[in-house]
This record gives structure tokens, C-alpha cells and sequence, in this order.
């Protein structure tokens, strides 16, 4: 089946559907935050520190008075800007190491496999926290660290879908009919090996999400005042006993959409039926 | 000079032999039909004619591939590719698989000409398109923008030859074209890549197991055993007056209108593995004519009459 007739057809089960509303309303958060916060994100009001949620303040306020509904809607430009860039950089240069070492195979292969089973021995986040430590904390970073650190498992789904397809009794057909390598991979290779590689990627943004609060919780990502969901969170932990509703909601909006986008990717596994090619890598 | 010659073609992979010294020619226009069971050494064969050998890690031991007055065996790879497609196009197998699934077949098609021909978008959909009606199918317009899972199996092998035919080759080479189609279909293919053959001034080397396809498409046949040549000849006289006792075999296995229930024979036995291949004929140990004399040496193949064949007690010869 087609991705798109996918995404669609997987937004009508009854698991997809609710995740796919929940996902339409992050991004159009995402997409409109300026036009949707009530305030300014770094409004600052000491009179209005650590309100309650109220009508004026849908979620209360934080410690310097600022509206955290509006810092909720601008984090969640930042978190899910941050991510799917990222996922998008990690999964196409997965494609690129991924085709080419499993196209070209023998001393290609090894070595470009010894490299990403290099990134792929560590978990994500001691990859990130030794590259920020490198490049300094902030968005960029943060950015640089997400794409090094997933990208080991779309190269080696890549590779391992183009090996399959290589034995094909169409590439074969393509080669007796005088077609070089470039045309074999960019047009019949990359094409057909596209898809699980691409729900494996949405997946894996739900993960990126959480890494991205993480490092804004450590103070590595998004520098103040910028709102990122994980470094609300990180402010909020002064107050937890005085005002809870700080580091609760932002919690909630992570939850929520990293729920959304697993339940949703879920969904779409099974509309597409690749869940067996998905665990070939 | 005939478009094709093949002489004493051997091929090894590894530290096996699988293709012993076959040899035959092929002028334009003209059949030959390259015959044998699973095993026989036919699509390694074929491999060998498009360059594809390196591909299994085989190799031309012995033997050479002359085509249109070029020596093709274990020449460099840059040579057989800027042939494929362009002078010597492959029809693949199965037509089930032999499609991009994700792309429309009309692009496929198009893809071809535009890289053998030069040709724009334009000028290669009209190209493909006269090609699909010289396949015979029908609404090609249509077609042309069809996925390979809409199509029926006929329809998609028409398409897979109307690609091969895009690159406006001088040799086809076709392994099993029919095998995996209902046997109305089988016939209709047969019939009219013969027919585009004979029009177009082709050669055609048809590999088959079915002698039936045989006696309707070819104009010679090389019986192939165990990798090496049993017989051949013309098809008339292989049909009317088979010699080695093999080919007598493989046309008895054509059932035939009328034929009683159940009387319908295989060949018993099969086809020696690659690892024991005897020393003396390979065929002996499923001949029902074996002598003492058929298990203790290889019989070098003779002429008989038209045919060339490998064998110490050829039927029809009183021997």
C-alpha cells in the first residue's frame, strides 16, 4: 500500500484515530504558537508569580509571572521542530550509509558498519551528552546530537532492506537491460526500501522528543528564556510543592504526544504490514 | 557470419564446472531454443551472453562468445554493460517479480529508451506506447500509467519484452519467458515473440524446458544435459527423428491430444548434482539403452545426418 492511503486508512482505526488528533493539534500548536498564546512566552509579571490555573491563565503562571499555556504552545515549536529536523537529518543520512554499504557490500560495508555499530553500542543519550560536550549546549547541538545519536538503526534497516531487494527478479531484469548503479539504487533500490524506514523514523521522533527534554532538563538545549518543554520542566522542580501545575504540564504535553505519536506510528505499522521488515534491521 | 557464435563455451564457478564446451550459432531472425532440465547449465548459459557471470562469481573458463564479430567471453565489465539493453537485452523469468512494484509500468518502459536512445519524456511514452501496441495490449494508454499488481501475468510479460525491445536491441535472450504463465497465455507469447523476431530481423535464444514451446518457436534446439550438449539440430529432424536417447525422452514427456489416462511418463531419475558428475556419460545412469561402454567413458558428440549428438548407441542408427 501507498504511505499516503496509509496515513490515512491508519487514522481510522481506533487506535490511530484519537493519536492522530492529538498529533494534528501538537503540530498545528506547532505551526501557529504565535498566533494561538494568549501572551508573549517570556512576558515576564512578578506581580502574577506561580498563579493557579485560572480564566486569565488557562494554566497558571510560573515563577516569573510568564503565561505557561503560551509557553506550552511556543515549547511545543521548539520540541517538535527540534525533533522531526533532526529524525529527518538521521534518517537520510541512514539511507545514504545504509544504501551504500549494503549496495557495494564486502570492505564497503564493513567499514561502514563498523562506524555506525560504533554509535549504535551507546545509548542515545551518552552519545548526545559527549557531543554537546564537544559543541556547547544549545539548539544546534542538541539538533546534532539527536541525528548522530538514532541514526545507526535507520542505517542498518536501510541496508538490510536494499540487501533483500538486490536479489530481486527486477534488478536483475534492470541489470540485463543495461542499467548502471546509480539508476539501480536512486530509482529502484532507495524507492522500495523507502517506506519502513520512514515509520521506523516517525517512531523514533517520539524518542527524540523525550532526549530533547531530557537535554533541556539538564540545562544542554534550548537556553533560556526559550520555552522547550524539558527545561519548563527543569524550572518547575524549585516549586513542585508550591506550584505544582509548573512542571506537571509541560510533563503532561511530552506524555501526550510521545503516547500520541507511538500509538500512531502503531497504527500505520499495521496498515502498511511491514511489521516484519521492520525488525530485519 | 552468423550474429551469434558460441564455441566450446565453458563456464566454472568456484572449483565446479558446470558448462561444458557448448557451442551453436544464430543468425538473424532465428529461434534457437536452448533446452534442458533444472540444472542443465541453460541460464548460466544466458548469464554468460549478457556478462552477468561475475555477478555468481562465475567466469568463461574455456571457449568464446563471438557476437556480431566482437569477442565477448571474459571481456572487461565496461563492455557488456554498454551492450545490455542496447544490443543484447534479457527477458527475465518470472514476470510476476520482473517489475518494479512501485513505479507504473509505462515508466519502466520509458526509463529504457530514454537511457538508450537519448530520448525526452515525450518522445519515449510514444515510443513505449507503440511498443505496447506492437505487444498486442490492449488500451495501452491506459496501461501505460498501470502498477505491475494491476496487470495480469501475459500483461506483464508483454511489458517486460516491450522493455527489453525499448533499447532496439539485436539479441534477445530469453530465460523461460513462459514458464510461470497459464498455458494459454504460454502460447500466445511464444507466437508472438517469434513473430516481432521474424519482423524485426532478431535473434532469439528461447531457454526452455518445455518441448513443447520448442517445436512451436524454434528453428533449432540445442538439447542441453548435465551441462553439456546431448544433441542438436533443426527442429524438424530433432522432432521427426530424435537420436539421443535424452531428447527422445523430453519430447515423450509433451502430453499429447487423445492420450490415454495415466500413460503420460517422466524420465526417471534426475539430473546429477554438480558435486558428482561421472566421469563417463552423464546420462547413463537414467538410459534405458546404458552400456558397459556408457559407464566407463564420455561419448564426444558426432554428426548425424543434420544433428550433432553426444552419444555411443544413437537411436535410429541400428547401433
Amino acid at each position: 500500500m501507498a504511505i499516503g492511503t496509509a496515513l490515512l486508512s491508519a487514522a481510522r482505526t481506533p487506535r490511530g484515530a484519537p493519536a492522530a488528533i492529538v498529533l494534528v493539534g501538537v503540530v498545528f500548536a506547532a505551526i501557529f504558537a504565535d498566533r494561538l498564546a494568549p501572551y508573549a512566552y517570556d512576558m515576564q509579571s512578578l506581580m502574577q508569580a506561580n498563579l493557579p490555573p485560572s480564566a486569565a491563565h488557562l494554566l497558571g503562571t510560573d515563577e516569573f509571572g510568564r503565561d505557561l499555556f503560551s509557553r506550552i504552545l511556543h515549547g511545543a515549536r521548539i520540541s517538535l521542530g527540534v525533533a522531526v529536523t533532526s529524525i529527518g537529518a538521521s534518517v537520510a543520512l541512514g539511507l545514504v550509509f545504509g544504501a551504500i554499504a549494503g549496495y557495494a557490500g564486502g570492505w564497503a560495508d564493513r567499514l561502514l558498519m563498523a562506524v555506525v555499530d560504533l554509535t549504535w553500542a551507546f545509548p542515545e543519550i551518552l552519545i548526545a551528552l559527549v557531543l554537546i560536550a564537544i559543541l556547547g549546549p544549545g539548539l544546534g547541538s542538541t539538533a546534532v546530537a539527536i541525528t548522530v545519536g538514532y541514526m545507526a538503526q535507520f542505517a542498518r534497516l536501510a541496508r538490510a532492506q536494499i540487501i533483500a531487494l538486490k536479489g530481486e527478479t527486477y534488478i536483475e531484469a534492470t541489470v540485463g537491460l543495461g542499467a548502471g548503479h546509480a539508476h539501480i539504487l536512486l530509482r529502484h533500490l532507495v524507492p522500495n526500501a523507502l517506506t519502513p524506514v520512514l515509520v521506523a523514523g516517525m517512531l523514533a521522533t517520539g524518542d527524540a522528543i523525550v532526549l530533547e527534554a531530557t537535554l533541556g532538563y539538564f540545562g544542554l538545549g534550548a537556553q533560556p528564556p526559550l520555552p522547550s518543554w524539558g527545561a519548563m520542566m527543569s524550572a518547575g522542580v524549585g516549586q513542585m510543592f508550591l506550584a505544582p501545575w509548573v512542571i506537571v504540564f509541560p510533563g503532561l504535553a511530552i506524555a501526550i504526544t510521545v503516547v500520541a505519536i507511538n500509538l500512531y506510528g502503531d497504527a500505520l505499522i499495521d496498515a502498511l504490514q511491514i511489521r516484519n521488515r521492520l525488525r530485519e534491521g | 557470419m552468423a550474429l551469434l557464435e558460441v564455441e566450446g563455451l565453458t563456464i566454472g564457478i568456484g572449483r565446479f564446472t558446470p558448462v561444458q564446451e557448448i557451442g551453436f550459432s544464430l543468425d538473424r531472425g532465428a529461434v534457437l531454443g536452448l533446452v534442458g532440465e533444472s540444472g542443465s547449465g541453460k541460464s548460466l548459459t544466458a548469464m554468460a551472453l549478457m556478462g552477468l557471470l561475475p555477478l555468481i562469481r562465475g567466469e568463461v573458463r574455456a571457449g568464446s562468445i563471438v557476437f556480431d564479430g566482437v569477442e565477448l567471453a571474459n571481456r572487461p565489465a565496461e563492455l557488456h554493460r554498454r551492450l545490455r539493453g542496447r544490443r543484447i537485452a534479457l527477458v527475465t523469468q518470472n514476470p510476476m517479480t520482473s517489475l518494479d512494484p512501485i513505479r507504473t509500468v509505462g515508466t519502466q518502459i520509458d526509463e529504457v529508451s530514454r537511457l538508450h536512445g537519448g530520448l525526452d519524456g515525450r518522445a519515449a511514452k510514444a515510443r513505449s506506447l507503440d511498443l505496447m501496441e506492437a505487444m498486442r495490449i490492449p488500451r495501452a494508454a491506459v496501461v501505460h500509467g498501470q502498477y505491475p499488481h494491476q496487470l495480469s501475468g501475459g500483461m506483464k510479460q508483454r511489458i517486460v519484452i516491450a522493455m527489453a525491445l525499448a533499447g532496439d536491441p539485436d539479441l534477445l535472450v530469453a530465460d523461460e519467458p513462459t514458464t510461470a504463465l497459464d498455458v494459454t497465455v504460454q502460447a500466445q507469447i511464444v507466437r508472438l515473440m517469434v513473430d516481432l523476431v521474424k519482423a524485426r530481423g532478431l535473434a532469439l535464444v528461447l531457454i526452455t524446458h518445455d518441448m513443447g514451446v520448442v517445436a512451436q518457436a524454434c528453428d533449432r534446439v540445442v538439447v542441453l544435459y548435465a551441462g553439456r550438449i546431448a544433441e542438436a539440430g533443426p527442429v524438424e529432424s530433432i522432432f521427426a527423428a530424435p537420436h539421443h536417447p535424452y531428447t527422445r525422452a523430453l519430447i515423450g514427456c509433451i502430453p499429447v491430444e487423445g492420450q490415454a489416462r495415466g500413460t503420460l511418463i517422466g524420465i526417471p531419475g534426475q539430473v546429477p548434482g554438480l558435486t558428482d558428475y561421472p566421469a563417463h556419460c552423464r546420462f547413463a545412469p537414467r538410459c534405458p539403452a546404458a552400456s558397459a561402454r556408457c559407464r566407463a567413458e564420455a561419448p564426444a558428440p558426432a554428426t548425424i545426418g543434420a544433428s550433432r549428438v553426444a552419444c555411443f548407441h544413437p537411436l535410429g542408427r541400428g547401433a
